[in-house]
């Protein structure tokens, strides 16, 4: 129980996805604009990627590994990804339509957010049970929507800024990001790992 | 000429990196040194020449439907590749990159191109187009990685250029250093376009 609440603070904070991996980078920037498309955004990830590291992890172990085929892996894992995001797009699609069109292009984008495939090809490498990827998966993406979700309410304010012009959008972006995963060094060596 | 400018504009003028703002992930995590930067920066190009080849020469059988599916799956094969050539000869380089290799699927670099460029176009001018955009991009990586060596370490690819008694700036190789570097070296960029106006 202990090490899953270790594992737990680690993943959203010691090891943020996103600050202190850099996986997900785009949707983070890209989606952050607004707290609340931050949070359908960062909903959204959570879903898709716990569901994807435990997909992914049954797959490997049930069928690459029992078939020999651990090969095949990284062209596995981005097809059941992708199969997931569309079924997730559905589902919204479906339930919200504000949070349909405010998600927008980023939705089909989750594809290709590095975080989802990151987080099941670690799941392989750190060798994890399937509760612990259950958790692993959980966490890392309950790391990257507090991210977002923080980035998105600190660049609210930065619009009403005035910031100079060469470093307006992406640019001050990135420092301020820099700046969060700054603060968020402060969180290392609370969880050994 | 036209083939000499789908080459040269990946690396300036809609340089991935610093222009278009792609591929964001892998700049910022594997360039704690310049050489990191290189390698991923050439693994990447390989790909993205490859791939673009590749899905341009069956733009016409692909159907427009599945074609996104069609880019992923042929992508995905090329970074096995890699990834398996790397391990087998540059074990050292591998274990630095880490995650980063496989994670090569999801640049948006090479998707972007196959989806904006390689689709559309005939195989010669999409071979120059990725080796340009591959180009551009391994540059943007050479300098990100550079600039944060040297503060961060005083070295250029393991060599020293700051002197011995420089004060190692650590917070340069730290997640924080990549993000305020690219910050303003994007900021940099948009001040030499608003400039040259």
């Amino acid at each position: 129980m202990t090490e899953i609440f270790l594992l737990i603070i680690s993943a959203v904070f010691v090891n943020n996805f996103v600050l202190a991996r850099f996986l997900g980078i785009c949707p983070y920037l890209g989606v952050s604009k607004r707290v609340e498309t931050a949070v359908g955004m960062g909903a959204a990830v959570v879903f898709v990627m716990t569901l994807a590291s435990v997909v992914s992890w049954s797959v490997h172990y049930y069928l690459l590994v029992k078939f020999g085929l651990e090969y095949l892996q990284i062209i596995a894992f981005i097809l059941i990804i992708a199969a997931l995001v569309q079924l997730v797009e559905m589902f919204v699609q479906k339930m919200s339509q504000s949070l349909y069109k405010a998600l927008g292009i980023y939705l089909p984008l989750i594809t290709t957010n590095c975080a989802v495939l990151g987080v099941s090809i670690l799941n392989i490498q750190k060798k994890f049970t399937l509760l612990y990827t259950l958790f692993y998966g959980f966490a890392a993406s309950l790391g990257f929507g507090l991210a977002i979700v923080i980035f998105a309410g600190i660049r609210e304010r930065i619009e009403l800024m005035d910031v100079p012009k060469p470093l307006k959008g992406i640019s001050i972006g990135l420092i301020t990001a820099g700046i969060l995963s700054l603060a968020f060094l402060g969180f290392s060596g609370l969880v050994k790992e | 000429m036209s083939g000499l400018r789908e080459f040269t504009k990946g690396i300036w003028e809609v340089n991935p990196l610093l222009k278009l703002v792609l591929g964001m992930c892998p700049a910022l995590a594997v360039t704690t040194s310049a050489e990191n930067g290189v390698g991923m920066g050439l693994a990447a190009t390989f790909v993205l020449v490859c791939s673009n080849v590749i899905i341009s020469m069956m733009r016409k059988i692909i159907p427009k439907k599945v074609r996104i599916p069609v880019f992923i799956v042929v992508i995905a094969s090329f970074v096995t590749i890699v990834d398996l050539v790397m391990h087998g000869f540059f074990i050292e380089l591998y274990k630095s990159l880490g995650l980063f290799i496989p994670l090569i699927v999801v640049n948006c670099i090479i998707l972007g191109r196959a989806e904006a460029f390689a689709s559309r176009n005939g195989v010669f001018y999409s071979l120059l187009d990725g080796l340009g955009m591959g180009l551009g991009f391994t540059l943007a990586l050479l300098v990100l990685g550079s600039i944060r060596e040297i503060i961060g370490n005083g070295t250029i690819f393991g060599i020293m250029v700051m002197g011995a008694s420089y004060e190692k700036f650590l917070i340069m190789i730290l997640p924080p250093g990549a993000f305020v570097t690219l910050g303003l070296l994007l900021g940099l960029m948009n001040k030499i376009e608003m400039n040259k106006k």
